[in-house]
């Protein structure tokens, strides 16, 4: 038995169904984004991408086949010339869809979808930036680890034991302690003359003022914002 | 076809709507304007999901 297609059905029967899918493909290849129902959205996106492959490999058979589902030459056109080139360096994830909220009428839940065109470069640049800056931040902590005076022992211990083994990269539950800053306490108050809360999964710091101070469970406690940012960590809410 | 034998009682039809309960739609604030939104949706105020700016999620508040 074949396996049944993902998600919602849609239209009033198989053919309505391909022709919902492929208008919906043509006007994203034509638009770069459009806005449509969630459910649509769903089950537009693996076809979109199917065929963004299709048109990175270029050639006629490619062509033919994206032509089979597209009936629109302009768009496949403007698929093959304009849109795969900028998807070369993206492995899969040409599409993003957005959440926009219920239409008024009725109350269908609506998405944008668009294509992610933007170069890959700029965003994965930085992150890889960060990791390794974590990562060196962990070597010196560990090449220093008086650094860490006001915590206490057994913490300390572990986290010297684990920045250790991160050379041969176990996998440590645990995170390394960047520099300038103190691990958390057991009873989630602030070691003295620490302040700013770090959160390491997300790696933002949240000052007093902040507005999820409160509720942010600190992982890493800072003296400042300063030493927060030189352990590459980003203010939170500070995203745009 | 199969049809009911017996008139529902008023008791067992309460009972039972007595369970459709409504439920607070869950809030979060937005990063961008402090407006209230729901999570992983765009900003309905100000239209930004995760730094991106999406027009189409803006909202007056006659549009529901
Ligand atoms: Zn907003």
């Amino acid at each position: 038995m074949p396996t049944p297609t993902k998600g919602p059905r849609v239209g009033g029967g198989p053919a309505h169904e391909r022709l919902i899918l492929s208008n919906l493909a043509t006007a994203l290849f034509e638009n770069d984004r459009i806005t449509t129902t969630e459910a649509k959205a769903k089950r537009l996106r693996p076809l979109a991408e199917r065929l963004i492959t299709f048109a990175k490999r270029g050639d006629l058979a490619a062509r033919r086949r994206v032509l089979a589902v597209v009936r629109d030459k302009g768009a496949v056109h403007r698929l093959f010339a304009e849109i795969a080139p900028d998807m070369a360096q993206r492995e899969g994830g040409y599409t993003r869809i957005t959440k926009i909220g219920a239409r008024k009428g009725d109350n269908a839940p609506m998405a944008v979808i668009e294509l992610v065109r933007e170069p890959l470069s700029a965003k994965k640049a930085t992150v890889k930036e960060a990791e390794a800056a974590t990562k060196r931040a962990a070597k010196d902590a560990a090449a220093a680890p008086a650094e860490a005076a006001p915590a206490e022992e057994p913490t300390a211990a572990v986290e010297a034991d684990e920045a250790a083994v991160s050379d041969a990269q176990a996998d440590a539950p645990a995170v390394d302690l960047p520099e300038g800053a103190a691990p958390a306490t057991t009873d989630g108050s602030a070691p003295e003359g620490y302040t700013v809360k770090g959160n390491a999964s997300s790696k933002l710091y949240h000052e007093p003022d902040g507005q999820w101070y409160d509720q942010t469970v600190a992982e890493f406690w800072f003296k400042s914002a300063e030493d927060a940012e030189a352990a590459g960590f980003t203010k939170a809410g500070a995203k745009d | 076809m199969a049809v009911p034998k017996r008139k529902m009682s008023r008791s067992n039809t309460r009972s039972r709507r007595a369970n459709w309960k409504a439920t607070p739609t869950t809030l979060t604030t937005c990063p961008r304007c402090n407006a209230p939104r729901q999570p992983h949706i765009a900003c309905p105020n100000c239209g930004t999901y995760n730094g991106r700016q999406y027009a189409e999620a803006e909202r007056t508040e006659h549009q529901a």
